[in-house]
């Protein structure tokens, strides 16, 4: 690990000073579950790390009549303690229950969740967000890509999103409030994460000197959520394909529909042709199944992941399933 | 001649119940201290230097980058400029450094050019291999194969194998060495061979093999990657040298572990078998390949235990070793028989399949073929199938077992296995005290076999005592030599050491009190606690008055057991294990339901370490079965998952319930311990393989059974192609 210089902010002024204006020399630090195995791996290397965890106003789940606020350090764990989030915000609650490891819900934060690194294993072997070799030669299209995108992977990156948090708030329609020198402003969730063009730039909409301070999700009430997982393994196991959906029923049918998906391309899918597919329909296997269909139509298998298709498709079916219970 | 025979089933008090392993509670609470635990004063951290291509030759090397770094002690060029790397992860430099931190900073600082060269590192796409890589054996042919495929009623067509996996042991491998005078070494490695490694670890250093004092209480797996001191251990040895002699702690990071530290080797093949209507097998045909790394493998005994010169008289075997640039293999528990197993069992699977045969029916009507265990498989196939209430289970394949859904298809599926094993060289040093206290000392290693356990077991048996009276003392190449564990061989070994050496011991006591008992020594025994007549057991004295008789003088023996002697242990056994699960159509994610194994490993030591044994096995097999694979890459020639992340084993929720049945009594006891190391390791790919195939009425190929494998599998079977041709 290189060597770097600590800084413990306790305010969220305090911290975003001590960012820089550009990416790489200075990195947040959370719960630092990612950023550590990053570091020890010379992934990224920065000068400083400002530690986040000493700022109160990140900390804290709050539940009102109009909405759940997330500060960015709540852990998953105390996510997945609070029964009300379980009760009115199941979407949420089994997402964070995918990630069975209690060591990892202990020290993982949601903001971190939002902002972690993917796994993709050439980046994570020092060939870049992009996964290019010496020459500069994509790495990805002739290489084992199972783990890679099946959507959204027309251009240079081809890696998953890592977070099973994001398709949940995408489909609660979530804010992110963020912070920087010049105050604070709010992202909408499906507009938080992007696609960078070069290894100087990240995978979310954040300024380097922003960070994120709260999770603002409207009220759930008469919304019917759940997210699905296809993983392999029981223990932690990153998910295949993830669904996150989110129904208002007026009596059968389905009235609006917001349907996301997780672990299959660079930025979580926010699908509308899923939700178009289910809205004015009541939630049956077939017409599940059909919003798992249209989530998957255009979606484009690289050498070795087509099977992901099929998973994304059957993760979107038993989401609206599971949420219509 | 003294008589070492083991005690009569009725007179054992240990041997064979269940009793907890001694070293249990040390472990569980922490206390055990491993080799990766020892911490000297002083200690200096060494790192290694990884070749990062897979084929190159080092060009030129700068370290003085590096040897500048503060709190870098040493910078030692392993192979220096001229040499070739032939695998990704290949041993490049070491640097000791005054932590860890700093001494892989350093790795970094040093400047090397390389000329690359082309590498291959994948097998299983045979036509993609360069003809270069290729080395064929001869084909090996009895009988007429070719007519007997014309004459058979039914035949079976597949294709089975498995990529590499590695040993992936928890306690990385490695050492810390320091010098504790200019010409003696003091070495705590994690190794499965204490009285082994360190006189190979002297000859490198050019010392006296007596220079090298070699300790390690604990061993975090090894399953057969940790019989030699490796380049890293005689590295190591040479830096702390190079650093004043100071304690230098070098274990391998996880991504080298994973890289380089040992794997098994592929192994894919095509078959064909072919049978009578009535399920005779008459012929087989096997075209299979494989890679262990730049050597290649050397060809595999298919089929698996078939004994043709008892019935099958038709076959023809091909073979192709390839050669990767891939780090060499290493013997992984069982070398060979998993993916022997998966390949034989899986075709037999598929022509009983095929026969529309139960396939316990199937390899009951061939049983001779499997001689010369022809009786205890047969009895182990009856057990089996009775734990997994196989005839209420059971169900044709693809029709789908009992609480198969729409989408959750239930399977079962059986496969048999066998080894060899048997005792191995092993002395031991038994010492019966004047204050009546025994110990045993011997330099053998727990690799987790229960070797601290037997020990006690067996001495306390042997002389009538209490299991708490007995010390033992393992762990040091300064105790009387014994063999590397390997093979199943150990506690075949120390047992039949210590029970000699214990009976010897006990004679030498016996002639002390039997003047006091008035009989002759030959006519006494031990047993609770007492040396008493055999004739008239009240006549009897207690155990600490009888070794107060010795004075001031101890008794010591060394308890001696020669590999390949057969007195007290054999060699060869066999096993029964069948496989319940449940399949997800949709998403092609296989789950375990049940695991039964039924295991012989003749005469049982103890119930409870030797199921536990078994249940070890079948874990690392449902991992090797589901998720298990070094995922090599193509163009860079790197593993691209050396993490516990992408390295994937099971947890405790992945792995289903298990049921164990040891095989005791008659026909098994009188063999002897045989060995239980490798034996249950060798069923799970097959089994689980068939299960799977049982449960989607289609075999998927290769293991391990991941849901692109399954999906695809099936997606076959919906266009009509199968594995098993009929
Ligand atoms: C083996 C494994 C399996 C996992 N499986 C899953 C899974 O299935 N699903 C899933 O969603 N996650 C999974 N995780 C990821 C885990 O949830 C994240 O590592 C964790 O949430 C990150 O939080 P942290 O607080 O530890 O982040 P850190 O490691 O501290 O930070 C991660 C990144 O986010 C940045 N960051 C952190 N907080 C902020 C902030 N407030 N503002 C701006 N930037 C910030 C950091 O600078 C860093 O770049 C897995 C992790 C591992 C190791």
């Amino acid at each position: 690990m290189q060597k770097f210089e600590y800084a413990n902010a306790t305010t969220i002024q305090q911290a975003v000073a001590l960012l820089g204006n550009t990416w790489g020399e200075a990195e947040v630090l959370a719960g630092g579950t990612d950023l550590l195995a990053l570091m020890k791996d010379y992934v990224v290397a920065p000068k400083r790390l400002v530690n986040i965890k000493d700022i109160k106003e990140l900390k804290g789940i709050t539940m009102t009549a109009n909405g759940l606020r997330l500060g960015s350090l709540v852990t998953f764990e105390e996510v997945l303690d609070n029964a009300a989030i379980k009760r009115s915000y199941p979407a949420i609650w089994q997402a964070v229950a995918g990630v069975t490891s209690p060591q990892i819900r202990n020290m993982g934060t949601v903001g971190g969740d939002l902002c972690q690194r993917p796994r993709c294993w050439y980046y994570r072997a020092g060939y870049g967000i992009l996964a290019k070799d010496e020459n500069g030669k994509a790495l990805v299209p002739d290489g084992d890509n199972r783990y890679h995108a099946i959507l959204g992977n027309e251009g240079e990156a081809k890696y998953v999103n890592p977070s099973s948090l994001a398709p949940a708030l995408i489909s609660l329609m979530a804010k992110i409030k963020v912070a920087g020198p010049k105050g604070s402003r709010e992202i909408a969730a499906d507009q938080f994460f992007v696609t960078p063009k070069s290894d100087n730039e990240r995978e979310y909409a954040l300024a380097p000197n922003e960070i994120v301070t709260d999770i603002l999700i409207p009220s759930a009430s008469g919304v019917k959520t759940a997210t699905y997982e296809v993983r392999q393994r029981e223990v932690l196991d990153w998910p295949l394909a993830t669904a996150s959906v989110a129904l208002k029923l007026d009596g059968k049918t389905v009235k609006s529909a917001k349907i996301a998906l997780g672990h299959v391309a660079p930025v979580p899918v926010d699908s509308d042709a899923a939700a178009k597919a289910l809205v004015g329909k009541a939630v049956t296997e077939d017409t599940a199944e059909a919003a798992g269909a249209a989530a998957v139509a255009n979606a484009r298998a690289l050498s070795r992941n087509a099977y992901k298709i099929q998973l994304a498709k059957v993760a979107v079916k038993r989401a609206i399933l599971q949420a219509a219970g | 001649m003294a008589d070492y025979k083991w005690p009569e089933a009725e007179k054992r008090k240990y041997i064979g119940k269940r009793i907890s392993r001694v070293d249990g509670p040390l472990k569980v609470s922490g206390k055990a201290k491993y080799a990766y635990d020892t911490n000297r004063p002083g200690l200096l951290h060494g790192k290694i230097l990884h070749a990062p291509f897979a084929n190159a030759k080092i060009l030129s090397i700068d370290t003085s980058a590096a040897e500048k770094m503060p709190g870098v002690r040493v910078v030692k060029i392993v192979q220096g400029p001229g040499s070739v790397l032939q695998w990704a992860g290949d041993e490049i430099a070491v640097v000791v450094a005054v932590d860890e931190a700093t001494a892989k900073d350093a790795l970094r600082a040093i400047k090397i050019e390389y000329e690359r060269m082309p590498h291959v590192v994948n097998d299983e796409d045979l036509a993609a291999v360069p003809t270069d890589n290729k080395r064929p054996t001869a084909e090996r042919t009895q009988g007429e194969p070719d007519k007997a495929f014309t004459e058979a009623d039914v035949t079976a067509e597949g294709y089975y194998g498995n990529a590499i996996i590695t040993h992936c042991c928890l306690e990385s491998h490695g050492q810390t060495i320091e010098w504790t005078d200019a010409n003696n070494v003091l070495i705590h490695p994690s190794t499965q061979g204490v009285s082994v490694i360190g006189n190979d670890l002297a000859k490198a250093l050019e010392i006296p093999a007596g220079n090298v004092n070699l300790k390690m209480d604990f061993i975090g797996g090894g399953f057969g990657s940790k019989f030699a001191i490796d380049r890293w251990g005689v590295e190591c040895a040479k830096v702390s040298k190079m650093a004043e002699g100071k304690p230098v702690k070098l274990h391998l990071e996880r991504d080298a572990e994973l890289t380089i530290a040992g794997s098994r080797p592929s192994m894919y093949a095509k078959v064909k078998v072919g049978a009578k209507k009535d399920g005779t097998l008459t012929a087989w045909q096997s075209e299979a390949w494989g890679t262990g790394g730049v050597a290649g493998m050397g060809a595999p005994a298919l089929p698996y235990m078939l004994n043709f010169q008892s019935g099958v008289p038709n076959y023809r075997t091909k073979y192709t070793s390839v050669s990767t640039n891939t780090a060499p293999q290493r013997a992984w528990r069982a070398p060979s028989h998993p993916q022997l197993a998966l390949i034989t069992m899986g075709a037999l699977e598929d022509l009983a399949a095929a026969l529309k045969m139960d396939p316990i029916e199937f390899l009951r009507k061939n049983i001779n073929l499997f001689a010369p265990r022809a009786e205890i498989y047969s009895q182990e196939l009856d057990k089996a199938a009775e734990l997994a209430n196989w005839k209420a289970n059971w169900r044709p394949r693809g029709e789908g077992a009992p609480g198969s859904t729409k989408t959750v298809k239930r399977g079962l599926g059986v496969s048999m296995h066998t080894w060899g094993g048997g005792g191995n060289a092993s002395n031991c040093d038994v010492t019966i005290y004047p204050d009546g206290s025994v110990d045993i000392k011997s330099g053998t290693q727990d690799l987790g076999v229960g070797t601290i356990t037997v020990l006690n077991i067996v001495v306390a048996e042997t002389m009538g005592i209490p299991m708490e009276w007995v010390k033992v003392f393992i762990g040091s190449n300064r105790y009387p030599a014994s063999s590397a564990s390997g093979g199943s061989t150990t506690v075949g070994g120390i047992s039949s050491a210590s029970r000699r050496g214990s009976v010897d011991a006990l004679n030498q006591l016996f002639a002390k009190v039997a003047p006091t008992l008035g009989v002759k020594p030959e006519e006494l025994e031990a047993a609770d606690g007492k040396i008493r007549v055999i004739a008239n057991p009240s006549k009897s004295i207690a155990w600490k008055e009888a070794c107060a008789k010795l004075g001031s003088q101890p008794i010591t023996v060394r308890g001696e057991h020669k590999a390949g002697n057969r007195e007290l242990s054999s060699s060869g056994v066999g096993g029964v294990q069948i496989a319940d699960v449940s399949v997800d159509i949709e998403t092609g994610i296989v789950k375990m339901n049940n695991f039964y194994a039924v295991q012989d490993c003749g005469l049982v030591m103890d119930l409870k370490t030797a199921e536990s044994q078994v249940f070890g096995a079948m874990i690392m097999g449902v991992t090797y079965s589901l998720y298990e694979e070094r995922i090599m890459d193509n163009a860079t020639g790197r593993v691209l998952n050396p993490n516990m992340e992408f390295y994937k084993l099971a947890g405790a929720m992945d792995i289903g319930n298990f049921k164990v049945h040891m095989m005791t009594g008659k026909g098994y006891d009188e063999r002897g311990p045989v060995g239980l190391g490798e034996p249950p390791t060798n069923s799970p790919g097959a089994a689980i393989s068939n299960a799977v195939a049982n449960a989607i009425g289609v075999r998927v190929p290769t293991l391990p059974l991941t849901p692109d494998k399954v999906l695809a599998a099936l997606a076959n079977k919906k266009g009509g192609s199968s594995n098993a041709k009929i």
